[in-house]
């Protein structure tokens, strides 16, 4: 046999295994140069998938669950994996409208066919129970749970808060630990208890395939960490008070703050107009939000936290506190109220006429006179050198009553409230160009001043105790820890002569005796308090009441503001007192339900 | 001849190229096994992949083993017609032909579903040993040439015509044995300028490239004016070529499904790598890449076993050696092809009859290019064509083909001394 090409075979060889060289060393670059191909491949299959802890539960003072956490169903939809369906049957299963079907399945296929998109929000636990029966004749068809928090009372919104997904800035501050798509407390006690309630989230590291579906955990588990569950918390708030101080606010515009004086506890905490606080959960949290946030009335205000009114006539016991302390009075100072305050052209008016004996009585018909003259008997004192002097130290003493300054709630944003000072004068009207005649208003609660009602419910505490407060706030432990109440309470001390106090009391449980509060008294409940009226510039005043119950051991003291009410005893005063009753009492005595009546139907949205 | 009675049928055969093909075989089965199995199932199960390549395999040294006890004679001589009945079976596809993953070859012979394309591969080669192999035939004139064309060619038709591109361009494999048997080297670079003509036409924006091929033969007529017989063979070397775009442009564009077209432009760089065409090679490289020099492990390759690899126990099988045994393993694979192909050379180079050697190089060629093409694309050497790794991929055809075109070259070799033809 001739085989002219010989030499052909040896190029043939050649080429052969010049091409599997080449093969091997691009095998060598992929496999061993680039490290590239390994990151990819850890990209492509091992995902973290976060364990969500579930948050802390929230009980109120007697151990009734306030807040709750509640299943959720999502229906989720791969594409890829869905076969021809009955769509008849699965919308009427789900409870979806063809259309709005089609339209997401669409919008699913168009965003990949292989990852998950979301279908329906929002299925109840009853609900899925029923869809997840039969939902195995529809592949590519999922449920995932989801928590959200449900509200078993519909109450205290304001108070409780809610939550909501981080944004950037959350993440920014948040240390590392929040990542887009985690929930975070935004305001109330989910804000600032964000720390405790949250617990730590775990994650756990799982290889999935091609279509996003877990195949086993990574590492058997070795880089997983453990979720670690929120701790519960213990509210200082009577549910029951709180729901029914709700009610009592309904279509009123106002506050009621009532406190546990001898701890400082909340006992509730009323901001009307309020929400049902589980209209900030779940899917329609975002639609809820734009309607609440974009409401006239501003429902999502936190009124007895920031709004600031002046305190009106609630403020004289503080005066007549202020005065006391500075030793410019004693609680027998007397004086003769012709009807009117008046030095040169200034004339202020008194309901009341004649003579009044002491700072009781003065309280007790809540005298203008009486307190216009002490006011300015006070800040001209002889022992300050300047009436500036004695503005400062006037609002140095407020200041230990928590007005004008933070009380240091456990809640978010609270106001300051706004006690003027001498800069402030001496930037209204310029240095020595005020005096105690300039300012008088102030005597009687008026003029600049400011407070929050939950400042005016505090200064009440402060006068039921006789001169100390605990901070207040509205968490009064964590569950399982053997703290009695949180670090942050605080026991404040005035440091008054007991007499002093006693006088201011004594006046308080007159205004209730014989006063602008005879009418609403407690039956079988000694009780003591004060009506006030804040002048509105933009309209009906405000009614205001500050009050504690019993006179001899308090167990609450209270502050109600009813915007556009009027006088302190029409609405405020009433309020205050059904609400007192209402936790000592348990029940509204029968020969004030007209009253309770009154206060529910009326309707005082401007 | 007279001895011929006297010798046993597996007298002389080549246990050393048998082993290599087993050796093969074993790594396909590993591998298989690899990316089918899920946790917990067992080796031995018929229901699985791997299950239904081992019976495959069974079935392929059943072949093997009748291919061996045959007569060596009748491979001469039913040459033609077992070409012509495989000729008749790819056209039975166009009639009877069922679909399967998409693609019309099929033919159902009962309870088992075959690639008559798959078979054709030995039957042409049997043939064109056959035609070759003739005392008469010499390379040079021109109807030899075009006889060996039609033999390859026809096969090369029909496949395409069933959409197989992948299978159809296997047949220019045998382009190797024309050259080893003398075809002028100038034809291998024509067909090489031919398939560059075919990019660019792909590549370049059609007028440009006319204009681009008017240029080149003005400047090459201008240069060479003297040269009157080259003018000519310009002049007619430029209508060919321009002819040739515009066929080739045809084919592209309105022969050519449109994934074909995306994976010919992933390959040209043409298409965005975010692209879907371009997935499969990107995570075959990703799985291949991410063994490292080691690879994971046998039944660790979370790639291939989580499917970010498409086909990855047919075409994408590499994949999982690749990602699986590391670079060691994929190398080692790489020289047992390697080993294999210069064995059956050598083997070829030891007949003495001229049809068993332009049979083994036939054999030589069409594994070379299977094992060039599909290794190729899966580290991103070569397009996208879907043809399978000589016994390691998964399916019974080309097993059961390759099984059958090894073990004819096998027993003809090991009758190399009892006939001469
Ligand atoms: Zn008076």
């Amino acid at each position: 046999m001739t085989d002219v090409y010989q030499n052909r075979r040896w190029v043939i060889q050649y080429v052969v295994i010049a091409v599997i060289i080449v093969y091997v060393l691009r095998l060598f670059q992929i496999q061993v140069l680039s490290k590239n191909y390994q990151q990819l491949a850890r990209n492509n299959v091992l995902r973290e998938v976060t364990v969500f802890a579930p948050r802390g539960l929230i009980f109120d003072r007697k151990g009734r669950l306030i807040v709750d956490n509640q299943n959720e169903y999502d229906l989720w939809v791969v594409p890829s994996q869905v076969t021809a369906f009955d769509t008849a049957a699965f919308c009427a299963l789900v409870g979806i409208s063809d259309s709005l079907l089609r339209q997401n399945l669409l919008k699913a296929a168009a965003y990949s066919r292989y990852k998950p998109s979301l279908l329906l929000k929002g299925l109840s636990v009853e609900k899925y129970a029923a869809v997840q029966e039969e939902l195995y004749l529809y592949p590519g068809f999922f449920g995932q749970v989801r928590t959200i928090r449900s509200y078993p009372y519909k109450a205290a919104a304001h108070l409780l808060g809610y939550i909501g997904e981080v944004n950037q800035r959350h993440i920014e501050q948040g240390g590392g630990y929040y990542r887009m798509g985690d929930y975070i407390g935004i305001s109330g006690i989910e804000h600032s208890y964000e720390n405790v309630l949250r617990g730590r989230k775990g994650s756990r590291f799982v290889l999935v395939d091609v279509h996003n579906r877990e195949q086993g955990s990574f590492a058997e588990g070795r880089y997983d960490t453990a979720a670690i569950p929120g701790a519960n918390l213990i509210s200082t708030i009577d549910i029951e008070l709180q729901q029914y101080g709700e009610l009592l606010m309904q279509n009123k515009i106002g506050s009621i703050v009532a406190l546990e004086p001898s701890t400082g506890e909340v006992l509730a905490l009323v901001s009307s107009p309020n929400y049902d606080p589980a209209l900030l959960t779940g899917m329609e949290r975002t639609r809820n939000f734009q309607r609440l946030a974009t409401d006239s009335l501003r429902p999502l205000f936190v009124r007895p936290l920031k709004a600031a009114y002046p305190p009106g006539s609630t403020f004289k016991p503080a005066m007549a506190l202020t005065a006391l302390k500075i030793g410019s009075i004693t609680s027998t100072t007397e004086y003769t109220c012709p009807g009117a305050y008046v030095v040169g052209t200034l004339s202020v008016t008194c309901h009341h006429s004649g003579y009044v004996p002491d700072v009781a009585t003065a309280i007790q018909h809540s005298c203008n006179s009486y307190f216009c003259h002490i006011f300015r008997k006070t800040v001209d004192d002889r022992r300050f050198a300047h009436v500036a002097q004695g503005l400062d130290q006037w609002k140095a003493i407020l200041a230990t009553l928590g007005i004008g300054e933070r009380t240091g709630i456990d809640l978010p944003n609270e106001g300051y409230g706004f006690v003027p000072g001498s800069d402030y004068y001496n930037k209204l009207y310029g240095k020595n160009r005020w005096n105690s005649v300039t300012v008088i208003s102030l005597g009687i609660g008026q003029g600049e001043l400011g407070m929050t009602p939950l400042q005016l419910a505090n200064m009440t505490a402060a006068l039921a105790n006789g001169g100390w407060w605990y901070t207040p706030h509205v968490v009064r432990s964590v569950q399982g820890s053997q703290e009695r109440r949180l670090p942050t309470v605080v026991r404040h001390v005035m440091d008054l002569d007991t007499a002093h106090v006693n006088a201011l009391r004594r006046g308080m449980f007159q205004v209730m005796e014989a006063g602008t509060g005879r009418w609403v008294r407690i039956p079988g409940v000694s009780s003591a308090g004060k009506t006030g009226t804040a002048e509105n510039p933009h309209g009906r005043d405000h009614s205001l009441f500050i009050g504690f119950a019993p006179v001899d051991s308090p167990r609450i003291a209270i502050a109600v503001v009813v915007e556009n009410a009027g006088w302190g005893a029409s609405f405020a005063a009433p309020i205050a007192s059904l609400m007192m009753e209402k936790y000592l009492n348990d029940t509204i005595a029968f020969q004030r339900r007209y009253l309770e009546q009154r206060m529910l139907e009326a309707d005082l949205i401007p | 001849m007279t001895y011929h009675a006297a010798r046993r049928p597996n007298q002389g055969i080549d246990w050393m190229l048998i082993s290599l093909v087993l050796a093969l075989m074993l790594v396909g089965l590993l591998a298989v096994y690899s990316t089918t199995a899920g946790e917990g199932s067992r080796f031995f199960d018929l229901t699985q992949m791997h299950g239904r390549q081992m019976i495959w395999i069974l079935i392929s040294l059943v072949v093997a083993g009748i291919i061996v006890l045959m007569d060596s004679k009748v491979f001469t001589v039913f040459a033609y017609p077992v070409y012509a009945l495989m000729m008749l079976l790819l056209i039975l596809v166009f009639v009877y032909g069922i679909t399967v993953r998409g693609d019309t070859n099929w033919l159902a012979l009962g309870p088992v579903r075959i690639q008559p394309s798959e078979f054709a591969k030995f039957a042409t080669a049997l043939a064109l040993a056959k035609l070759m192999g003739s005392q008469n035939f010499n390379i040079r004139k021109l109807s030899m040439q075009v006889a060996a064309l039609l033999i390859l060619g026809l096969p090369a038709v029909l496949v395409l015509l069933q959409g197989d591109a992948g299978s159809a361009i296997v047949f220019a494999s045998f382009a190797l044995v024309l050259y080893r048997f003398g075809m002028s080297p100038f034809y291998m670079l024509a067909v090489f300028l031919f398939l560059l003509l075919t990019l660019l036409t792909i590549v370049v924006n059609q007028t440009t490239l006319i204009l681009i091929l008017f240029g080149l033969g003005a400047l090459v007529i201008f240069l060479f004016r003297k040269n009157k017989s080259l003018t000519l063979t310009t002049i007619l070397t430029l209508l060919l070529s321009l002819g040739y775009v515009f066929a080739s442009h045809y084919v592209f564009e309105y022969l050519l499904e449109p994934h074909q077209q995306d994976r010919i432009r992933v390959l040209l760089g043409q298409q965005a790598s975010a692209q879907d065409a371009d997935y499969n090679v990107r995570q075959s490289k990703i799985a291949i890449g991410s063994g490292g020099f080691w690879g994971k492990g046998f039944l660790q390759g979370t790639l291939t076993r989580y499917n970010f690899v498409p086909e990855q126990s047919t075409d994408f099988i590499f994949c999982t050696i690749g990602e699986e045994f590391g670079f060691w393993g994929s190398t080692l694979l790489l020289l047992l092809f390697l080993a294999t192909i210069l064995r059956i050379i050598y083997l070829a180079q030891r007949q003495r009859s001229r049809f068993s050697m332009i049979y083994a190089y036939c054999v030589a060629a069409v594994l070379f290019f299977h094992v060039v093409i599909n290794i190729g694309m899966t580290i991103g050497l070569m397009p996208v064509i879907g043809i399978p790794l000589p016994y390691v991929s998964y399916g019974g055809s080309s097993l059961v083909s390759f099984t059958i075109l090894v073990f004819i070259l096998i027993k003809l070799d090991g009758d190399r001394l009892a006939i001469l033809r």
